[in-house]
C-alpha cells in the first residue's frame, strides 16, 4: 500500500512529522560523524580545562588580588564568564564542518533530495550544542576542583541555558559563513576576526571598570560581556537585568536576521 | 502553495508521436559572468531510454545536470523532468531523480550501510524500511560485506557503488550518471557499467554524461553532443556515425611481414581521395580510410590481385572519438582542463 513507485503522484509539502525525521537523520549522521572521528572532540574537552587552570592560576592571583578577592575570589567571578565564551568559541565549529561537506559532494546529494533546507542547518545546529552541553558539564567539574562553589542550582541552569540560547543564534552567522566561504581556513579565520574583539573587549576576564570610556560603552553592548555579565549575576549573584535583556535581545534580532540569511545562502549556493 | 501541488496524473509530456518524455528541455541558458555554461540547449529524453551527453570539460553538461536536479537555477529556457518544472516544482521533481555526482559524493565518514540508511531516513523510509532497502542494495551492488566499514576505505570502485546505490534507494524515476567513470581504472569501469546496465533493466530512464566515447556507446542508446554550452549535433550512435561518413577498411594479413608492402601498394595506388594506410603492427592489420563503395572494392581488388594471403578483411563505422573530431575540430576529452580535472579526482580520492 505504502511502497514508494517512481509513477505514483507526489505531494510537494513536507509535513511537520516529515521535518522532524529528517532532521533527526541528520543528527544521527552527525554524532556518528564524532563516533568515527573522537578528535573533534577534543576542543570541546580541551578548553574547559586549559581554559580555568590558565585563568585560574596563571593570572588569577594577581587579577584576584587587584579586584580584592584574591584567587579565590577570581575563580567565582571568572567561571560564569567562561560559560559565555565557550558558548562562543564553539560555535564556529558549526561553520567549519559545513564547508567540509560542500567540498566532498555530499550536499549536493542532500540538497537534491526532497528534504526541507534548513534540516541539515538544524541539524548542524543542535549537535553543536549537545557539544557545547557537554564541555559546560566538563567546565564546571573543572570549576569545582578549583574551588568553585556552586551556590544557586538554578541560576546555573539558567545560566547555562542562556549561552545556549545565544549560542544558537550566533550560530547562524557562522553557518553563512560556512555556506559562503570556500574552505575551512577562511571560515576559522573569518570566525577569529569576528570573535576576538567580542571575547577580549568584555567583562569575561576582568571587570570593566577600570576600561576607558568609549571600551565600556562597547562593553555595555558586546553580547559576549552581557551574557557574561547575566551569567555571573545568576550563579554568584549581582545584577542580571541588564545583561539579560541586551543577550536574549542580540539572540533574537541575530536569529531573526541571520537564520534567514543562511538558509538563504544554502539554497543557492552553486 | 497551490502552485506547488500536483493536480493532474498528466505528468510527462506527450510527444506528438505518442512516447513519452521523461526530461524535456527547450533554450536552457546559463551564463556564469562571461562564460556561457549553457547557451539555448534544447534536449528531449524518452522514458526509460538512455540518453547519452557526450562533450570535452567545459562543454556544459555538469552544468545540465545540476540544473535538472535543481541545484542550480538557470538564466532563461524550460526544463521539465517527469513533468515536474525545474523552477516552479523543485520538491516534487527531487522526489523522482536520483544523481550520482561527479565525484562520488558519499560521506566517507560513514559506513556503507549507514550511508544509505541516511539516505533512506531522508526519503521518508520508516527505520525498518531503510534498513531493509539498504541491505537490499548492498547486496546487489555487491557491497555486502564491506557494508559495515567506513567509506573512506573503500576503492574507487567500491565508492562509485556505493554512491549509485544511494541514488537507486528512492526508486527514481529518472537517473542522471554524471560522469559515472571519471578517473575509473578500465576494469572498475566495467564493473560500473554492468551495474548502470542493471538499472536501466529495470525501466530505469538515464541522462548520462561522459566524455568517453567508449562509455557513450556502451551504455547509450542516443547521443546529443555538446560543446560550448551548445548541442551540435543530436542522434542515434549509428546515425551520428553515418552522418560523419568514411568507414575504415580493416585487412589482416596472415604473414604480418605483409603489412608494410600492402601499405606501400595501396599507398602508391592513387585512388582519388583515399587517405594514406594506417600500419597497425600491433594489431597486425592495415586501416585503410576509404569515402565511398567504389573506393572500398577499388583497394579490396589491388589487395587480392597481389595474391598476399589475408586471413580477415572487414569495414568499421568510425569511432566516436573521430565523430567528435569532425563534428567540432577538437579531440574531445583531451583539452587542457582534463588533466586539471584528474588532479582533483585525485585529491578527492
Amino acid at each position: 500500500m505504502s511502497t514508494v513507485t517512481a509513477h505514483a503522484p507526489v505531494d510537494a509539502r513536507i509535513p511537520l512529522r516529515g521535518h522532524l525525521r529528517h532532521t533527526g537523520a541528520l543528527i544521527r549522521r552527525n554524532l556518528l560523524w564524532i563516533r568515527q572521528d573522537p578528535e573533534s572532540m577534543f576542543d570541546a574537552l580541551l578548553m574547559p580545562v586549559a581554559f580555568t587552570l590558565l585563568f585560574v592560576y596563571v593570572f588569577g592571583g594577581s587579577i584576584g588580588k587587584a579586584l580584592g578577592g584574591g584567587q579565590d575570589g577570581y575563580v567565582q567571578y571568572v567561571i560564569p564568564g567562561m560559560i559565555a565564551m565557550m558558548s562562543m568559541t564553539l560555535s564556529q565549529g558549526v561553520g567549519t564542518g559545513f564547508s567540509q561537506d560542500f567540498n566532498s559532494g555530499v550536499m549536493d546529494r542532500f540538497r537534491s533530495l526532497p528534504i526541507g533546507r534548513g534540516s541539515v542547518l538544524f541539524a548542524k545546529i543542535a549537535v553543536e550544542l549537545a557539544r557545547m552541553l557537554f564541555a559546560t558539564t566538563l567546565l564546571m567539574v573543572v570549576a569545582v576542583l578549583v574551588g568553585f562553589r556552586i551556590t544557586n542550582w538554578p541560576g546555573l541552569v539558567a545560566a547555562v541555558g542562556l549561552s545556549a540560547v545565544f549560542a544558537s543564534s550566533i550560530m547562524w552567522v557562522f553557518l553563512t559563513l560556512g555556506v559562503t566561504l570556500k574552505n575551512a581556513q577562511s571560515v576559522q579565520a573569518m570566525g577569529f576576526l569576528v570573535l576576538f574583539p567580542l571575547q577580549f573587549g568584555s567583562s569575561i576576564f576582568a571587570p570593566t571598570a577600570s576600561m576607558p570610556g568609549w571600551l565600556q560603552a562597547f562593553t555595555d553592548y558586546n553580547p559576549l560581556s552581557t551574557l557574561a555579565d547575566a551569567a555571573r549575576g545568576l550563579m554568584v549573584g549581582g545584577p542580571v537585568a541588564h545583561g539579560l535583556w541586551v543577550t536574549l535581545g542580540w539572540s533574537v534580532a541575530l536569529t531573526a536576521v541571520m537564520a534567514p540569511v543562511a538558509i538563504r545562502a544554502f539554497r543557492t549556493r552553486t | 502553495m497551490t502552485g506547488d501541488t500536483v493536480t493532474g496524473m498528466t505528468r510527462y509530456d506527450d510527444d506528438p508521436a505518442g512516447a513519452r518524455r521523461a526530461v524535456t528541455v527547450r533554450g536552457l541558458v546559463k551564463h556564469y559572468g562571461e562564460t556561457k555554461a549553457l547557451n539555448g540547449v534544447d534536449l528531449d529524453v524518452a522514458e526509460g531510454t538512455v540518453m547519452g551527453v557526450l562533450g570535452p570539460n567545459g562543454a556544459g553538461k555538469t552544468t545540465l545536470v545540476r540544473i535538472l536536479s535543481t541545484l542550480l537555477a538557470p538564466d532563461a529556457g524550460r526544463a521539465t523532468v517527469a513533468g515536474y518544472d525545474v523552477v516552479r516544482q523543485p520538491r516534487q521533481l527531487r522526489r523522482v531523480i536520483g544523481l550520482t555526482g561527479q565525484y562520488a559524493s558519499v560521506d566517507e565518514k560513514l559506513s556503507g550501510r549507514e550511508n544509505l540508511y541516511l539516505i533512506g531516513r531522508l526519503l521518508d523510509l520508516s527505520r525498518r524500511e531503510a534498513r531493509a532497502r539498504a541491505d537490499e542494495l548492498l547486496e546487489r551492488f555487491s557491497l555486502a560485506e564491506a557494508a559495515r566499514r567506513p567509506a573512506h576505505t573503500y576503492s574507487g570502485g567500491m565508492r562509485r557503488r556505493l554512491d549509485l546505490a544511494a541514488s537507486m534507494i528512492g526508486r527514481p524515476a529518472v537517473l542522471y550518471l554524471d560522469e559515472p567513470t571519471t578517473g575509473l581504472d578500465p576494469r572498475t569501469r566495467n564493473e560500473v557499467w554492468d551495474e548502470v546496465r542493471s538499472m536501466v533493466g529495470e525501466g530505469v530512464t538515464v541522462l548520462l554524461t561522459t566524455q568517453y566515447m567508449e562509455e557513450a556507446e556502451q551504455l547509450a542508446s542516443e547521443l546529443t553532443v555538446v560543446d560550448r554550452g551548445q548541442v551540435i549535433a543530436r542522434g542515434g550512435i549509428e546515425e551520428l556515425k553515418a552522418k560523419v561518413g568514411g568507414r575504415t577498411l580493416r585487412v589482416k594479413p596472415a604473414d604480418p611481414r605483409d603489412l608494410a608492402p600492402l601499405a606501400a601498394m595501396l599507398d602508391g595506388l592513387g585512388i582519388t581521395g583515399l587517405a594514406s594506410p594506417v600500419v597497425d603492427a600491433e594489431d597486425g592489420v592495415l586501416r585503410v580510410p576509404v569515402l565511398s563503395d567504389e573506393q572500398l572494392t577499388a583497394a579490396i581488388g589491388a589487395v587480392t590481385a597481389r595474391g598476399i594471403t589475408v586471413s580477415s578483411v572487414t569495414t568499421e563505422l568510425p569511432s566516436l572519438d573521430e565523430v567528435f573530431l569532425s563534428l567540432t575540430g577538437q579531440r574531445a576529452g583531451r583539452t587542457q582542463d582534463a588533466p586539471a580535472a584528474e588532479a582533483r579526482e585525485e585529491a578527492a580520492a
